[in-house]
């Protein structure tokens, strides 16, 4: 379990104070992938930096496990971060060793000996799946196969907790499918809490329980991904489940509907759709599993002057609708005015 | 005898001796110049406002032997170093005696060499060795030193072959080897064979260095 209480950080620099985080408050429990987002700029590396003890907050507690970090001293510290796993961006192998002999680094540096960690490690490979690559320097891997070494080194200090850190964002589509994938059947198999932290809202569709966005330092949304889906209209409801963009008529005004696990499911909002005949046009629409909940969200212009009646059929039917103006915001969970500067 | 030309008798009578003298010199000051400058090196990374552990003053310290040991110019290191060296040596003559000047030479150019190479491992390396609960000294040799080793010994084979040409120098205040044979007999007697001996000598053996020390490159580096 991970428990962080009014986690706050400033910095410091010629041009005055940047909060990187404002009092984030958290827990994770047991067992779950959580997923933390948000725009460069809104302390999600900051978190990760304390959360590792690389940085110290200014204020504020981080519990792992009912052992506080903040305020260790050195070497109770190092222990304590043995009970960590770590996955980076860019994975950070040492070139100069094989994909074993960097698995099997963090139980030498436990002070296990060379059989013992080799053979440890070999079975971690085993388990991520790169067995046959033991041999191997991390030059000679794809870039998939070494963020499943660090995977594997990660995991090699046996943590109850694994932090990613962008675990996928420097691979391709396809990569990052099974690297998730991976990280999750890691955390069935071994029932570890992990921590991932990321900008694409994809991972959190694809792994996360649980999600958190973050803006600006602090904590705008945060729950279980179905419960976060269920608030429509929600900054990460709408990001979850994205509309392509579609231009927006005069004479025709724009809804945007949305599914629900509790009320209409994606077949009643169609049915209504139909019944509705010429006077509504689906645009755009978009279909998600998640949490093994299909989830449609649709585009539709609507004839001007029948909108509110239309509005009212379908509300009636249970479905979430919501009226469409210039303004709008886009998908993104975040404004182009929240992007700033990454403060780390 | 080629072509009817008679081979230099001082050709004949020092050349060997010449160069194993050479040889001797640059090898043991580049071997000291290792032993000390790698730490020195090292130190001064590890000091540095990005290093493992910052130290301001430290940092200073170490930047100003490593500047000025390079700024001055080794004719004048090697005239102010003599009664050094004749304290140390017990002679400031023969090629051991300017081993002493070559190898301070060469420390600080050295340090300097490492202190690029350990700049170059990316940080993540690192704070990944950190985050796996390695102590700060153990990362400085598994992780700075071993990731860079390629590096290090790339430059190390810049300084043993910078040092084969400031040996030569040595050869003009007393000393031995290739640098005095062509002062001695190349310049101050006009005989152009021996010029021409001692430098096709130090091409032979600065591509020697230069070849051995690519191939260990080669066997050491693993990033392609």
């Amino acid at each position: 379990m991970i428990t962080l209480t009014n986690l706050r950080k400033v910095y410091h620099s010629s041009d005055g104070e940047v909060t990187a985080l404002d009092g984030i408050t958290l827990t994770v429990p047991d067992g779950v992938i959580h997923g933390i987002v948000g725009p460069s700029g809104a302390g999600k590396s900051t978190l990760i930096r304390c959360l590792t003890a690389l940085e110290p907050p200014d204020e504020g507690s981080i519990v792992i496990d009912d052992q506080e970090l903040v305020g260790l001293r050195p070497d109770d510290l190092r222990r304590q971060r043995r009970r960590i796993g770590m996955v980076f961006q860019d994975v950070n192998l040492l070139d100069a060793r094989t994909a074993l002999a960097n698995v099997a680094y963090p139980l030498r540096v436990a002070g296990k000996s060379r059989r013992e960690a080799d053979e440890r490690a070999r079975q971690l490979l085993d388990l991520v799946g790169l067995g046959d690559r033991a041999k191997a320097y991390p030059a000679h891997l794809s870039g998939g196969q070494r963020q499943r070494v660090g995977i594997a080194r990660a995991l090699a200090g046996e943590p109850s907790v694994l932090l990613c850190d962008e675990p996928s964002s420097a691979l391709d589509w396809e990569t990052t499918r099974h690297i998730l994938e991976l990280i999750r059947q890691v955390r069935d198999r071994l029932g570890l809490t992990v921590l991932i932290i990321t900008h694409e809202m994809s991972v959190v569709r694809q792994v996360c329980d649980s999600v958190t966005l973050l803006s600006h330092g602090r904590i705008v949304q945060s729950g279980r991904v179905a419960d976060v889906i269920a608030d429509h209209g929600s900054r990460l409801a709408r990001s979850l489940i994205p509309l392509p963009e579609t231009p927006i008529g005069v004479e025709r005004a724009q809804l945007e509907l949305s599914s629900s696990t509790r009320g209409a499911s994606i077949d009643t909002v169609m049915r209504l759709l139909l019944a509705e005949g010429d006077d509504v046009h689906v645009q755009a629409g978009t279909i998600e599993t998640i949490d093994g909940e299909r989830i449609g969200r649709f585009q539709v212009s609507v004839i001007a002057d029948r909108r509110d009646a239309v509005i009212a059929r379908l509300r009636q039917g249970g479905v979430y609708v919501e009226v469409v103006d210039e303004t709008e915001e886009s998908d993104v969970p975040w404004d182009a005015a929240d992007e700033q500067e990454d403060v780390r | 005898m080629i072509f009817g030309y008679q081979l230099n008798p001082a050709i004949q009578m020092y050349g060997w001796s010449a160069i194993y003298q050479t040889l001797g010199q640059v090898i043991f000051a580049a071997l000291i110049a290792f032993i000390v400058g790698l730490p020195i090196g090292l130190l001064a990374y590890v000091v540095s406002p990005t290093g493992l552990r910052p130290n301001r003053i430290a940092h200073a310290i170490l930047s100003v032997i490593v500047s000025l040991g390079r700024a001055i110019p080794f004719i004048a290191l090697l005239v102010l170093l003599l009664p050094v060296t004749r304290w140390v040596v017990g002679t400031t003559l023969g090629w051991y005696a300017e081993i002493l000047p070559l190898a301070l030479g060469a420390i600080p150019f050295y340090a300097r060499l490492v202190e690029n190479a350990l700049f170059a491992v990316k940080p993540g390396k690192v704070e990944a060795a950190l985050m796996v609960g390695a102590s700060k000294s153990r990362v400085a040799f598994d992780v700075l030193v071993r990731e860079s080793l390629p590096a290090l010994v790339a430059a190390a084979t810049v300084t043993v072959t910078t040092l084969t040409g400031y040996s030569m120098i040595t050869g003009t205040i007393g000393g031995e080897g290739l640098g005095a044979l062509l002062y001695n007999y190349g310049y101050s007697r006009y005989m152009l064979d021996v010029m021409i001996f001692v430098v096709i000598a130090a091409v032979i053996i600065v591509e020697s260095f230069q070849v051995i020390g690519d191939a260990i490159v080669r066997l050491l580096d693993h990033t392609h």
